[in-house]
């Protein structure tokens, strides 16, 4: 039995495993090369996980995306489009934060469905609907500011990306994480028994829950050392987790690895393959609506330049979390992962004082390294 | 003097003895026939010939002319004269025919081509072997049949002295065989020597010196083709009597629980053109109803359409237990009781980087797990009967479905379409690419289906299959019906006489 399961489950174990020593080994390094050891402070830590979460919520879509076999270079734009008309209902039209926040998610959608029904219905290759995307909605930031950058003084709207939240709120939600953690190892372990599948071993599977629980714990502390959890982080740890539950406990997310795996195969077996790809595209899109807000409410302001090049972000961090272009593979742990690991260089290479073009010369080298070590250990194995 | 002779030939993978000991001569002018079931190690021993599998990678020695050669690649056996056409095409289609005649070697003076010497070269080689191809189409105009002639012209036009065909014509027409044939025998004249793959024993005999049989890798004889018979050839390549794979069951049949009626079905790239034409049949509980034809007759075509998996267009009524149901969509057919065992099982019948228990709920995945939220435990439980009963052979549900053998995998997909409770199965090309013993279980798993009264469609280029298996065949040939036998009636000869529409 054991032997059997080597062939997947540790083999993706065991990346994630590598990943998190490669991220070990990258903050070590920050955190002994940053002068006064800067780096691994309760304080920077908070900045970095702010700084990611525009780019970890869009790369939770984007692995769905890019599980089911395609591809969105369009989300970058859409942050920009998406954030500008919020910003233009709050000001110009002087509506209220609401309706800002559901136009902004329901702009995401809307060109999440157009997108994905162009490519599923009409055959449109991703690539090349998107990248169309890429410049329309690109520009119809432009022509929507005129240009011009426009401020948003609401302050409740400006703690969606900058505020925290009290430590003793931090604590409760730490509390519910670790028993939920506790519940699920149990729900496991007593499953096993409802259909015959052998003893319950209720001792190892709390055991293993251990691990995940103290990470929660941790992670509260250190982010109440500094300020309490950043509104930001919160809403990227609530999708990541939405994203992992769909990937594995869901028929979708099943079917988004079975269309990506082989689309014939999917297909004959009763897929709806076109429903479930206009259905991946819309969720990223209502994700990228909320990284939009995040991001407008982080800077303060609606730019015609906001989000410029925040799908190749996202798309190399599913890349460097082991997901395939190709389809059919893929994690959202691997892909909040890698936009951690991304985050953590330009964080650290900032502490650095690096300048920026060897910072991108950097970033560029790793992501094709990550994906050239990753094709020859797969080769090998 | 051979003009090619492999010596003691042993090729290992790991686990397998693919070629165990193999030794064959071949003679200039030599029109020699390589037969053995699937998996015998023919192609094998093609690949080690041609270089695929580099020397180095198998024991054994091969000489050409007498020289001892050692293949590092396809370029150094294209070099000694040795020219492989393989079953794939392997033309570029959207090049022409003379771009691909010469791909790789265009005439051309410092990089640029010279298209006139060219597509010259090209039109002189096609005119002597009399092929009116125009050498400034697109190949993949051209159909499979020509496509293949295409294929035996670039061969020559390299100076083949060695010409090795793996199953040529299974997709050419009769009169597309015949001028195949007569391009072989004026290539035999001009002293070129032809190893030739193939099941069809009517051809091998017809055209053959002589007639090596392989089996599970090793040499079982070589005969002068004149001084043989084919019921010597067959015992020789199954080395039991055929009878024995066959267990002839009866079923008894109950009401009709499939019925077709003026299936049409049109080509996805060819408009108009008819691959099913106005067939319409029907199937009962508990009988097997097997559908013969030769590659290209419209079988694939006829079930995909029925299923509503067809690309291009398509017209038919269906009934389901008497009731005229709509099917729009494959998911249609599986809740109206359709399952169906595709061709082709890497293509169409799995995912192979996933899992064994993944592969097999994905038809049924809503009812083995759970309708929104999935259930690993569940699905692992409803798995673990079709796994044991269909003896697939692997340590865990949790085991890649890539990582089996064809057996293993083919059985995955047949359970797979067994767990979403068919009332009628269809299975197309079941045991292609597969061991015996694989073949014998899915076989006694048909059998036992249609005893518990599963309607069975089985279509099968193999015809002792579908000959051992059905309760009555029809015969297709073209997109039409052009036979229709009872078991009793049922002989190879009948079938085949209206697989080739001589009826």
């Amino acid at each position: 039995m054991e032997e059997a399961k080597t062939s997947r489950i540790n083999a993706t174990a065991l990346r994630a495993y590598i990943m998190l020593a490669v991220l070990g080994l990258i903050w070590i390094y920050f955190h002994w090369a940053t002068p006064g050891n800067t780096f691994l402070t309760a304080r920077n830590l908070s900045n970095l996980m702010t700084q990611m979460s525009v780019t970890g919520i869009i790369a939770v879509g984007m692995l769905m995306v890019i599980v089911s076999g395609n591809i969105d270079l369009s989300v970058g734009s859409v942050v920009g489009f998406a954030g500008g008309i919020a910003a233009f209902l709050m000001t110009t039209w002087g509506f209220g934060l609401p309706v800002a926040i559901i136009a902004a998610i329901l702009v995401g959608v809307a060109v999440g469905v157009f997108q994905g029904a162009l490519t599923a219905y009409l055959n449109i290759p991703a690539f090349i609907v998107t990248l169309g995307g890429l410049l329309a909605w690109r520009g119809a930031v432009k022509w929507l500011l005129g240009g011009n950058t426009i401020p948003v003084a609401d302050e409740t709207f400006k703690a969606i990306g900058n505020a925290n939240i009290p430590a003793t709120v931090g604590w409760v939600l730490a509390g519910i994480a670790v028993l939920a953690v506790i519940y699920s190892a149990y729900r496991r372990a007593s499953s096993v028994q409802k259909y015959g599948l052998g003893e319950t071993n209720y001792k190892s599977e709390l055991l293993k829950a251990i691990i995940p629980a103290g990470a929660v714990i941790a992670f509260i502390a250190v982010m109440n050392a500094w300020q309490g959890v950043p509104v930001p982080v919160l809403i990227m740890l609530a999708v990541a987790l939405l994203g992992a539950f769909l990937t594995n406990s869901t028929v979708f997310g099943r079917y988004l690895y079975a269309i990506g795996g082989n689309p014939d195969a999917a297909r004959l077996s009763g897929i709806n393959d076109k429903r479930n790809i206009v259905k991946v595209y819309a969720l990223l899109g209502a994700l990228t609506g909320v990284a939009s807000l995040i991001f407008t409410a982080r800077v303060g302001s609606a730019a015609p330049d906001a989000g410029v090049l925040k799908e190749l972000d996202a798309i190399a961090a599913c890349v460097i979390g082991g997901a395939s272009l190709m389809g059919g593979r893929g994690t959202i742990f691997g892909a909040c992962l890698g936009a951690l690991i991304m985050a953590s260089l330009d964080n650290g290479m900032s502490l650095l004082n690096v300048r920026d073009f060897m910072q991108d010369i950097i970033k560029g080298s790793i992501l094709v390294a990550a994906v050239g070590l990753d094709m020859v250990g797969r080769r090998q194995g | 003097m051979p003009l090619l002779e492999m010596r003691n030939i042993v090729k290992e993978f790991p686990g397998v003895r693919a070629l165990d000991g193999v030794s064959f001569t071949l003679d200039a002018g030599e029109f020699h026939s390589l037969v053995g079931e699937n998996g015998a190690g023919k192609s094998t021993l093609m690949k080690v010939l041609s270089g695929v599998y580099p020397a180095g990678t198998f024991a054994g020695e091969i000489l050409v002319d007498d020289a001892a050669r050692h293949f590092r690649g396809i370029r150094d056996s294209e070099k000694a004269g040795i020219a492989i056409i393989f079953q794939e095409l392997s033309l570029v289609k959207e090049l022409t025919v003379g771009e691909n005649i010469f791909l790789g070697r265009e005439p051309s003076r410092f990089g640029v081509i010279n298209w006139s010497d060219l597509y010259n070269r090209a039109t002189k080689l096609l005119q002597d072997l009399n092929l009116p191809i125009d050498p400034r189409v697109k190949a993949g105009s051209l159909g499979i049949g020509q496509q293949q002639l295409v294929e035996i012209a670039k061969a020559l036009s390299q100076d083949a002295k060695i010409l090795v065909l793996d199953e040529p014509t299974a997709a050419l027409t009769e009169s597309e065989v015949e001028t195949l044939f007569g391009i072989l025998e004026n290539l035999r004249e001009r002293g070129v020597g032809m190893i030739y793959i193939s099941h069809k024993l009517d051809e091998v005999f017809r055209m053959s010196d002589r007639i090596t049989v392989l089996r599970d890798g090793k040499t079982v004889a070589t005969h002068i083709a004149a001084a043989t018979n084919k019921n010597d050839i067959i015992a020789a390549m199954v080395g039991r009597e055929v009878g024995d794979i066959f267990p002839v069951t009866t079923h008894t049949h109950g009401a009709t629980a499939l019925s077709v009626t003026g299936l049409t079905t049109y080509s996805a790239d060819i408009a108009d053109k008819k691959l099913v034409d106005n067939v319409s049949f029907a199937v009962k509980k508990g009988e097997v109803l097997g559908i013969a034809g030769l590659m290209g007759a419209g079988r694939s075509e006829l079930l995909m359409s029925i299923f509503a998996a067809w690309q291009g267009k398509y017209t038919r009524d269906i009934e389901v237990d008497g009731r005229p149901v709509k099917i729009n969509s494959p998911s249609d057919a599986i809740d109206n009781g359709i399952g169906f065992v595709t061709e082709d099982r890497k293509r169409f019948g799995l995912i192979l980087e996933q899992t064994i228990v993944d592969n097999m709920t994905l038809a049924g995945l809503k009812r083995l797990s759970g309708r929104i939220f999935t259930n690993r435990t569940k699905e692992n439980h409803a798995v673990a009967g079709p796994m044991k009963s269909l003896r697939i052979k692997a340590n865990s549900p949790m085991t890649v479905a890539g990582t089996l053998s064809g057996g293993n995998q083919q059985k995955i997909v047949l359970g797979k379409w067994l767990l979403t409770n068919p009332s009628v199965l269809f299975l197309d090309e079941p045991t292609r690419g597969i061991d015996v013993g694989a073949k014998q279980e899915i076989y006694a798993e048909i059998n036992r289906l249609a005893k518990a009264g599963m309607a069975i469609v089985l279509v099968s280029s193999e015809l002792p299959e579908v000959l051992g298996l059905s309760d009555r065949i029809i015969v297709l040939h073209e997109g039409r019906v052009t036979g229709e036998f009872n078991r009793e009636e049922a002989t190879p000869e009948k079938v085949m006489a209206a697989a080739t529409g001589n009826h």
